[in-house]
């Protein structure tokens, strides 16, 4: 019998520690996929963010350094910078990237560091419980949000990759969603390309990936994707908001 | 070989790159602007890389990052910008990383100002950040020895794996000493196995970490941390005394303070009163063994500090208390005038300790 779907070689034998129904598990699946195709894992070093995923130094089988919240794309920056040669991403939530690391992913875009952003939207803090996030919706309801968020209280999300793309230095920022099989496959492209452009020395590459967490949404597996099909993917909308292709080359030559 | 004349922070920043630093993260602030002037200047040609960060919190983390991946590191700032890498610090001493820290002190607290102070003793020696752990601290008193020190403060970092900070002031960055810089330094090739520079498919990954979520494990990573302190407080301390031999009076200072002591010590001989000074050249750890030695000896200690009473804790704590110990602080920005000490001498040669 001929084998015709394992687990890809960048991911352990660790079992993964996300709740039933969490997407964390298909991201990072996407990304050992990529590491095996690309055949990089020998030569790529993950950075673990702090949130539900902090524990992402045990799934992959590349180096790895956990860095303080919301820093790690200025440690994959220090890396990145000793050893251009290796391949480097930081892997982060959204209250890591886009609250109290905001500066760091900021600028480290904007220098066109040669990294690869994975950034998983849940629009939640998971591990401390549910509380609301820079990218809550309007009116959502989450611990510390609890009559739903109130925008003229607690103002607006952010749209990562919207902002993002305005930076020169921001090679590639694209939103994708592992809600379907079809969105799974489009995520795979889109996180092959985030890698391959650092590869190929583009510059700062980020895919944001729409998420569900049903254990802090309160909802089964099912309703949560359903939930962010019909409030996530209208506010944060797919699709590739900057892609310089071979144009960054001159600035990071 | 030949002798350069050179402010104290570029000296701080040639004497780096002589130790094999090639990477220098960064953010400006007053009065340590000249090294990263210095590195931003000098990387681009010898190959290596200065980098201005957007914040200090993002130096310190790149540091973090080009330190895990094995390279010599350096930052500096001054005192509110420590606070701001303290997270950082801590991750460090957590992760069990070498690297080394430049804070050429200003007054504090807040913004405080931009003269010379010695107000984050506590700072550097309590642990800067959260948690259990030490940094090593070096405190020179001149050019040629921020020199010596910062060559020393590489390999000690390489060889116990932590943070190595270099605690001067405003005076000590400003001014000017002809020094020798010696190139023949160790330039820190030593292995790193545990660094992170792709596994190449040849070895098990290397994780670097300061998350243990098992209180027994953490425990037993702070006991280990512990026990290397053990090791580093028996044979790092290091101290310079002068006239202490035959002192009834000894004054404790470190940095550019220690310097004006001497001054007040002279003149408190031409009195008749047996004045002498230790001064600690490491203040974590602290020469405790050097300072009880005297304790015996001597009638009184006095420390000196440009700070509200920081380092006296450690004068008392190293004597057991055995003699008294005065304080003469002067803080704020401002610098002791030797008639300042030598007014405490005198205050303390008569009986009065406070």
């Amino acid at each position: 019998m001929s084998i015709v779907f394992e687990k890809p070689k960048a991911l352990s034998e660790n079992i993964f520690h996300y709740c039933p129904g969490c997407t964390h598990g298909i991201i990072h699946r996407l990304i050992a996929e990529v590491l095996d195709e690309l055949d990089i894992t020998g030569k790529t070093v993950g950075v673990a963010p702090v949130g539900c995923s902090v524990l992402a130094y045990n799934y992959f089988e590349c180096d790895m350094i956990q860095a303080a919240h919301g820093r790690a794309p200025a440690v994959a920056t220090g890396v990145k910078r000793v050893n251009p040669d290796n391949i480097v991403f930081t892997y982060q939530g959204d209250g890591d990237l886009a609250a109290i690391g905001t500066a760091e992913t900021v600028h480290s875009a904007s220098r066109g560091e040669n990294i690869t952003v994975i950034f998983v939207n849940n629009a939640i803090y998971g591990m401390t419980g549910g509380q609301m996030a820079p990218t809550t919706l309007p009116g959502q309801i989450t611990q510390t949000s609890p009559y739903g968020r109130d925008i003229k209280q607690a103002g607006y999300p952010i749209r990562v990759c919207e902002m993002l793309a305005t930076l020169d230095g921001t090679a590639y920022a694209e939103r994708v969603s592992v809600d379907n099989v079809k969105n799974i496959r489009a995520a795979k492209k889109a996180v092959k390309k985030a890698f391959t452009n650092q590869v190929e020395g583009k510059g700062f590459s980020i895919v944001e990936v729409i998420s569900t967490c049903p254990t802090n949404w309160g909802l089964s597996p099912e309703e949560s994707l359903n939930w962010l099909r019909e409030n996530m993917l209208p506010y944060y909308p797919l699709g590739v908001y900057k892609d310089k292709g071979s144009e960054s080359e001159a600035q990071n030559g | 070989m030949e002798k350069v004349l050179m402010k104290g922070n570029e000296a701080i920043a040639e004497a780096a790159i002589n130790a094999g630093c090639r990477f220098f993260f960064g953010y400006p602030i007053t009065p340590q602007t000249e090294v990263a002037a210095y590195m931003a200047k000098k990387m681009p040609k010898i190959g290596g890389t200065y980098l201005q960060a957007e914040s200090e919190i993002a130096a310190i983390n790149m540091v973090i990052g080009a330190s895990a991946a094995g390279a010599r590191v350096l930052t500096s700032s001054s005192s509110p910008g420590i606070s701001l890498k303290s997270e950082g610090l801590s991750y460090l001493a957590g992760c069990d990383l070498p690297a080394v820290i430049v804070n050429i002190q200003r007054g504090g607290p807040g913004l405080g100002g931009i003269q010379p102070s010695q107000a984050d003793y506590f700072l550097a020696t309590r642990s800067s950040g959260h948690g259990d752990f030490h940094m090593i601290v070096l405190a020179p008193n001149n050019i040629q020895e921020i020199v010596d020190v910062t060559q020393k403060a590489f390999d000690l970092a390489d060889k116990y794996r932590m943070c190595v900070m270099i605690l001067g002031d405003g005076i000590l960055g400003q001014m000017m000493e002809p020094a020798i810089i010696d190139a023949s330094g160790n330039t820190g090739a030593a292995q790193k196995p545990w660094a992170l520079t792709g596994t190449g498919g040849k070895r098990k990954k290397n994780i670097v970490n300061s998350l243990y979520l098992q209180p027994e494990e953490l425990e037993e990573k702070n006991f280990a941390r512990y026990e290397k302190y053990k090791e580093i407080a028996e044979n790092e301390a290091m101290c310079e005394e002068y006239k202490t031999d035959d002192a009834d009076i000894i004054l404790v200072s470190y940095g550019a303070t220690s310097r004006i002591c001497k001054n007040a010590i002279t003149m408190a001989r031409a009195e008749g009163i047996k004045a002498g000074l230790l001064r600690p050249i490491t203040l974590w750890p602290f020469p405790k063994k050097s300072l009880m030695a005297r304790a015996d000896g001597a009638k009184a200690f006095i420390s000196v500090e440009m700070s509200m009473g920081q380092m006296i804790e450690d004068v008392k704590l190293a004597i057991e208390c055995k003699k008294p110990v005065a304080l003469c602080s002067r803080t704020g920005g401002i610098v002791h005038s030797p008639e300042d000490i030598l007014a405490k001498i005198k205050a303390v040669n008569g009986g009065d300790f406070s």
